[in-house]
């Protein structure tokens, strides 16, 4: 500051002190906005924080129930993980419902995505009715959803099972990624595609090696969206799980009878991977730029 | 170029000629593009000859860049058919044509680095490995980039994405390259030095080059031939030379350098010689081969470049070879190269006129009295345009856009 001043007034102009540079104000706003941001941080985090807690907590008379009252440290129920009737194979079939679902309705919501992108309306006839049928699926109440959904496996006597569970999970997760390719697709450069059938590739080629990669963000956000809403849905898939229960339903039923604390153990678990999977993919992200 | 005995002679003997002689590459025949009810492209029918670098010029909204989508097969024409190296292409997929387009957006595939974009045409053709590796680095060294294989594009100047999306379609060897307004998005000093460089890349690759520009310096600096294009139509067709001196149409008269060009009749035809009588009385002389129709009564605009025009204090003596006008000189700019005169005609028409800086301490001061002369055979006639149509898209200096 001062070397550019003092430079500018070499030559005629008075040599005047330069002026101290105005202190920036204290602004409320810098204390405050941080304050908050961590109490709204807390508040997410708490009750994670309780489950984590009382995982290790010892149960009252031997019984393997969650207790709401510190009763002493273990780790007993780590080491007995796979004991909890039911809980460990509710727990892979929630992964593999989840898995199988993602797989599913990301091809079929990146397939739509590309259809309604593509398409002028007059070329793609009742494309409206379409994007409006996306925004219905995606605000409906999931709970009609489901009640429909086992009305209709009942009506047409469908056994209910994993395969009704594929058929719920896909259906409720394919708007949320096409919704996502969507955005993904509208600022996409066309003339990349003609670039590449100019080289000589095919529509298909084309697709695999320009447009695919182009909007693979978009595909693995619609991706990681499908399995975060899969593997932690319960309404519909307590509606339509006949006796194959995943997770979150197999928990419920539970607490009628007692929670068995390896729930804890799961959840502190799945939890702890979650931030591993965030802070490493934070970390590949950081390299790559 | 010009001046001196026998380049006539040689004018008529060398491109055109041998272009003729050479094989078409591709063909526009009675080509029509409509979208919606807009005509893009009227009735085009044009061959390019192989090993030519041919040039589509015109202003922004003529057609070019539908032109030359229909021969990359990203458009079917409305009417017409296209062939390529004889063959009809018309309704071909733009993956099964033996060309290759250099985009004026350049579309570089941004997720994949300079070797790959560049190789992305070979490994579609299955060439061996060692075959891509060898063919990347030779057409990276001919556009000047080697050692950028491993960038992205997004890491590269506009001139090094220029120069990547041409390897990326040369290294293809297509019978035929096009270009769209390649140029548009460098500075002006980086696009003369392209345009030097893209003529040599041409000369040393040998392939045929159709190149869309709506600059007509850069049109008539790299093309062996070149195209005016107005409203979807060609107006005017050849050498850079024939169309700049012998310009056709009034429009190609002023989009392609700048013209005088003055308002008149037919009035004589003697032998080869018609004299072109003047609104305001006054009468020049031209080429009956010049004029569109010898015909007396003819109304015509005649027209004279502004450096083929001299100053000076007497009149050409009757009979001569040379046309000579009187007038008052408004405006005389120093530009370095020449002075620039805009003489005023007694009725009122200003005509420019550029002198070379060659060292004449006389130089005509504004308000002087001077003649104005040039050779009859610098004179051209064009048919008038329907007036009021050409102020939107005329190109009389070296304005961009
Ligand atoms: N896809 C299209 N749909 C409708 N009109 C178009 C389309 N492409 C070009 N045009 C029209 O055709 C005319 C010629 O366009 P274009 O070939 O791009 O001109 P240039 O490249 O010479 O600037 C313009 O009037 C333009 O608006
Ligand atoms: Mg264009």
């Amino acid at each position: 500051m001062s070397v550019v001043s003092d430079a500018a007034t070499v030559g005629g102009r008075p040599h005047e002190p330069v002026a101290p540079a105005t202190k920036r104000p204290h602004h409320w706003g810098r204390i405050a906005l941080p304050a908050y941001s961590w109490l709204v941080i807390a508040y997410l985090v708490f009750p994670i924080v309780v489950m984590f807690v009382y995982s290790f907590n010892k149960s009252v008379g031997g019984v393997p129930q969650v207790s709401f009252s510190w009763n002493g440290f273990t780790t007993l129920w780590y080491r007995t993980w796979n004991d909890a009737p039911g809980l460990t194979s509710a727990f892979w079939l929630s992964i593999r419902l989840a898995l199988i679902a993602t797989a599913i309705s990301t091809v079929l919501g990146t397939l739509l995505a590309m259809a309604l992108v593509r398409y002028r309306p007059r070329q793609f006839h009742g494309k409206g009715v379409i994007e409006q049928i996306l925004f219905v699926n995606i605000a409906a109440p999931e709970i009609v959803m489901g009640a429909s959904l086992l009305g209709l496996f009942v009506t047409f006597n469908i056994g209910r099972g994993f395969i009704t569970l594929v058929l719920a999970h896909v259906m409720f997760c394919i708007a949320y990624v096409a919704v996502t390719v969507r955005a993904r697709l509208t600022g996409f450069d066309r003339s990349l595609e003609e670039a590449s059938y100019d080289l000589g590739a095919g529509p298909f080629t084309t697709f695999r090696r320009v447009t695919l990669p182009m909007i693979m963000p978009g595909v693995l956000a619609g991706a990681l969206m499908a399995f975060a809403l899969s593997i932690d849905d319960f309404v519909t898939s307590n509606f339509v799980s006949g006796t194959s229960s995943p997770f979150p339903v197999l928990i419920y039923a539970s607490t009628r009878v007692g929670i068995p604390p390896q729930v804890f153990v799961f959840g502190s678990v799945i939890f702890a991977v979650g931030i591993a999977l965030a802070l490493s993919s934070l970390a590949i992200g950081r390299k790559r730029i | 170029m010009t001046g001196g005995t026998g380049t006539v002679d040689e004018a008529s003997a060398t491109p055109e000629a041998s272009a003729t002689s050479r094989p078409v590459v591709a063909r526009f025949d009675h080509v029509s593009m409509v979208f919606e009810g807009n005509t893009a492209v009227d009735d085009l029918s044009l061959d390019i000859y192989e090993g030519e670098f041919f040039s589509l010029l015109g202003p922004s909204g003529c057609g070019k860049t539908t032109s030359l989508r229909m021969l990359g097969g990203f458009e079917e024409p409305t009417r017409g058919r296209i062939f390529l190296a004889g063959k009809d292409v018309t309704f071909q997929a733009p993956y099964t044509r033996d060309v290759n387009t250099v985009f004026q957006s350049y579309a570089l595939f941004p997720h994949l680095d300079v070797f790959e974009n560049v190789a992305f045409g070979l490994r579609r053709r299955r060439t061996s490995k060692a075959d891509v590796k060898r063919r990347v680095g030779e057409i990276l060294e001919i556009v000047d980039l080697p050692n950028f294989e491993r960038r992205r594009p997004n890491q590269l100047s506009g001139g090094q994405q220029q120069r990547v999306a041409l390897a990326r379609a040369l290294v293809n060897e297509p019978s035929l390259l096009l270009l769209d307004e390649p140029m548009s998005a460098l500075d002006a000093k980086l696009r003369r030095q392209m345009q030097v460089e893209l003529k040599r890349i041409q000369t040393r690759v040998g392939i045929t080059f159709l190149y869309v520009t709506h600059d007509q310096e850069e049109a008539m600096t790299m093309s062996d031939r070149l195209a005016v294009m107005r409203h979807g139509r060609i107006e005017g067709i050849g050498s850079p030379q024939e169309i700049y001196d012998s310009p056709t149409t009034e429009f190609v008269a002023t989009f392609l350098g700048a013209s005088n060009l003055l308002a008149g009749n037919v009035t004589g035809v003697e032998g080869s010689i018609a004299t072109v009588t003047l609104t305001h009385g006054w009468s020049v002389r031209v080429g009956v081969g010049r004029l569109p129709e010898a015909r007396v009564g003819t109304p015509v605009k005649v027209g004279v470049r502004p450096e083929k025009i001299s100053l000076g204090t007497g009149a050409a003596a009757p009979g001569s070879d040379h046309n000579s006008l009187r007038g008052r000189v408004k405006v005389s700019t120093f530009t370095g190269v020449g002075n620039q005169y805009l003489v005023e005609m007694p009725w009122g028409t200003d005509v420019t006129v550029y002198a070379q800086n060659i060292g004449e301490a006389t130089a005509p001061r504004s308000g002087e009295e001077v003649v104005l002369t040039w050779p009859i055979e610098h004179t051209f006639a064009v048919r008038p345009m329907a007036s009021g149509s050409t102020e939107d898209e005329t190109n009389t200096g070296d304005n961009d856009e």
